[in-house]
C-alpha cells in the first residue's frame, strides 16, 4: 500500500465516525515494513494536483509514525499552473513523490486512535474489514 | 438476515470462485472506460467492488483505491498489478472519510445487496464519500436481458440465484440439457377437444398450450435440480451467488432515493447504467 493511500484510511467502525481520532489511522513504526519502489514514474502535473487534495496533518503524522520527521510543517504552496513551477518547486514535488507514490508499506499494523481497534497490511495489502461483532 | 443471506451467497461463494472468476474479467466496459477518461490529471476516486482490479489502470493520469469484500479478489488484483491500490473493506462500511473523493465507480456490484433498503443505502454510502458536485457511476445487472445467453426478461422474478459452474479439468463437460429435450418429447400429449363446442375450441387450445407449457418449465425446472444433484454426486461444484436484476429505471428510482441527482443512464452489455450527482 502506497503512503498516500494512509491520506484515505479511517477506521471503519462507525461509532468512531463522531470522534475526530479515527483519522489518520496509528501505523506502527516497529512493525511496518517499508519498501522503495523507484519505478514509479514522476508526473508533476498529477503531483500538483494530488497535492491540492490531501490533508496535510494527516501526511505529518503518518510520516512520524514510521520515523520520518523531516517533513514542513505547512503543506507546500506551490504554483497551480505547471509552467508556472521553478526548480526549486519542482525539487520539491520530486520529494513528494518519492514520499507518497514510491514509497509503499509491504507488512505492518496500524491502529484507530479511537476505539484501539488493529488493522493489519499483508502482502501491501491492507485489511479494514471488522469482525462480526463490530460491524 | 438480509448480511447473513448476502456472506453465504455472495462474500463466501466469490472467495470461493476468485481466481477462477479473476480469469473471466479482464476487459473494460466501454462507458466506464469514458467516465474515468474524463476524469481530470490528479483526481482521486474510489472503485467500490473492484473484483480483480480491471478499472484501476484504465487511466494513468488518476489515482484510485479500490476496495472489496473478497480478499481472494484483491489478492488476484494485487498479482495481476502489484501498483494497484487496493484493500479489503466491505462496500456499506468503506473506510474513507466523507466528502473526500473527486469520482466513484461502482460495477455490477450493489445489486449483491439483498434488500431494497440496502441497496439504497450502498449507493448513499458511496455517494457520502464523494465531494459535492462529484460524479459517481453505477451498474447493476438487468433483468431486460433477452438478447443474452441467460435470456432474463421483463416479468420474471427479480431475486434470483445465480449459478457459477467451477470448472475443474479432470472433469467432462457437464452439459447434458440435449438428451434431456429428447426424453420431454415423450411427454407430449395432444388435448381432447372431443366434448368442448366448435367456437370455444380456439380458447380452450390457447389455454391447454398455456398449460402445456407451464408444466414444460416445471419439468425443465425438476431436470436441472436433479442434474444439479448428479453433478454434486460427480463432485462438480456449482456455486450460486445471489443477484437483484433491476428493471428498467429501478436504479434510476434508487440513485433518486439515495440522495444523488441523475445526470444520464442507459443500457450497457445486459446491465443499466447511472451516472449521477451529489448535490
Ligand atoms: C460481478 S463482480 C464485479 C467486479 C468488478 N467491479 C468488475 O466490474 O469486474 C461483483 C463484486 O462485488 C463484490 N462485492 C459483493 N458484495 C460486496 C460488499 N458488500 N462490499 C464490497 N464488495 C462486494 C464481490 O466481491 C465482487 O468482487
Ligand atoms: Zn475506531
Amino acid at each position: 500500500m502506497k503512503f498516500l493511500t494512509t491520506n484515505f484510511l479511517k477506521c471503519s467502525v462507525k461509532a468512531c465516525d463522531i470522534s475526530n481520532l479515527n483519522f489518520p489511522l496509528e501505523y506502527d513504526g516497529s512493525k511496518c515494513k517499508l519498501v522503495q519502489n523507484e519505478d514509479i514514474e514522476f508526473q508533476p502535473e498529477f503531483l500538483l494536483n494530488i497535492l491540492d487534495r490531501i490533508d496535510w496533518p494527516a501526511i505529518l503524522q503518518v510520516a512520524a509514525d514510521l520515523g520520518n520527521t523531516s517533513l514542513p510543517s505547512q503543506k507546500p504552496e506551490l504554483h497551480t499552473n505547471m509552467d508556472e513551477l521553478n526548480e526549486e518547486e519542482l525539487v520539491i514535488l520530486r520529494d513528494l513523490h518519492t514520499l507518497l507514490l514510491q514509497t509503499s508499506i509491504t507488512e505492518g499494523e496500524m491502529r484507530c486512535r479511537n476505539c484501539g481497534h488493529v488493522y493489519y497490511i499483508k502482502n501491501s495489502i491492507p485489511n479494514l474489514l471488522l469482525p462480526p461483532h463490530l460491524a | 438476515m438480509a448480511s447473513a443471506k448476502e456472506e453465504e451467497y455472495v462474500h463466501k461463494v466469490y472467495n470461493e470462485i476468485a481466481s477462477h472468476f479473476s480469469q473471466t474479467r479482464y476487459k473494460p466496459w466501454p462507458i466506464v472506460t469514458k467516465f474515468l477518461n474524463g476524469q481530470p490529471v490528479g483526481s482521486i476516486g474510489i472503485d467500490v467492488g473492484c473484483g480483480n482490479g480491471k478499472y484501476l489502470n484504465v487511466n494513468p493520469n488518476i489515482f484510485i483505491i479500490g476496495s472489496d469484500r473478497s480478499d481472494g479478489l484483491i489478492k488476484c488484483a494485487h498479482e495481476i498489478n502489484g501498483q494497484y491500490n487496493v484493500l479489503v473493506a466491505d462496500g456499506m462500511c468503506l473506510p474513507h472519510r466523507d466528502n473526500t473523493f473527486d469520482f466513484a465507480i461502482s460495477i455490477a456490484v450493489v445489486h449483491h445487496w439483498s434488500t431494497r433498503e440496502r441497496r439504497v443505502q450502498a449507493i448513499n454510502h458511496i455517494l457520502n464519500k464523494v465531494k459535492s458536485g462529484s460524479q459517481i457511476l453505477i451498474y447493476c445487472w438487468a433483468l431486460e436481458q433477452s438478447t443474452s445467453r441467460r435470456g432474463y426478461h421483463e416479468g420474471m422474478e427479480q431475486d434470483i440465484l445465480v449459478p457459477w459452474v467451477l470448472q475443474e479439468k479432470t472433469k467432462k463437460k457437464r452439459d447434458t440439457s440435449d438428451s434431456d429435450k429428447s426424453k420431454d418429447k415423450k411427454n407430449l400429449i395432444k388435448p381432447d377437444l372431443s366434448g368442448i363446442p366448435p367456437k370455444e375450441r380456439a380458447l380452450y387450445m390457447a389455454k391447454w398450450k398455456k398449460e402445456q407449457e407451464d408444466i414444460r418449465i416445471e419439468q425443465e425446472r425438476k431436470e436441472k435440480e436433479s442434474q444439479q444433484i448428479r453433478h454434486e454426486e460427480k463432485n462438480e461444484i456449482t456455486k450460486y451467488r445471489y443477484y437483484h436484476l433491476y428493471r428498467e429505471g429501478e436504479l434510476e428510482e434508487d440513485c433518486i432515493s439515495a440522495g444523488a441527482k441523475i445526470i444520464t443512464s442507459g443500457y450497457e452489455r445486459d446491465n443499466w447504467y447511472v451516472i449521477a450527482k451529489k448535490p
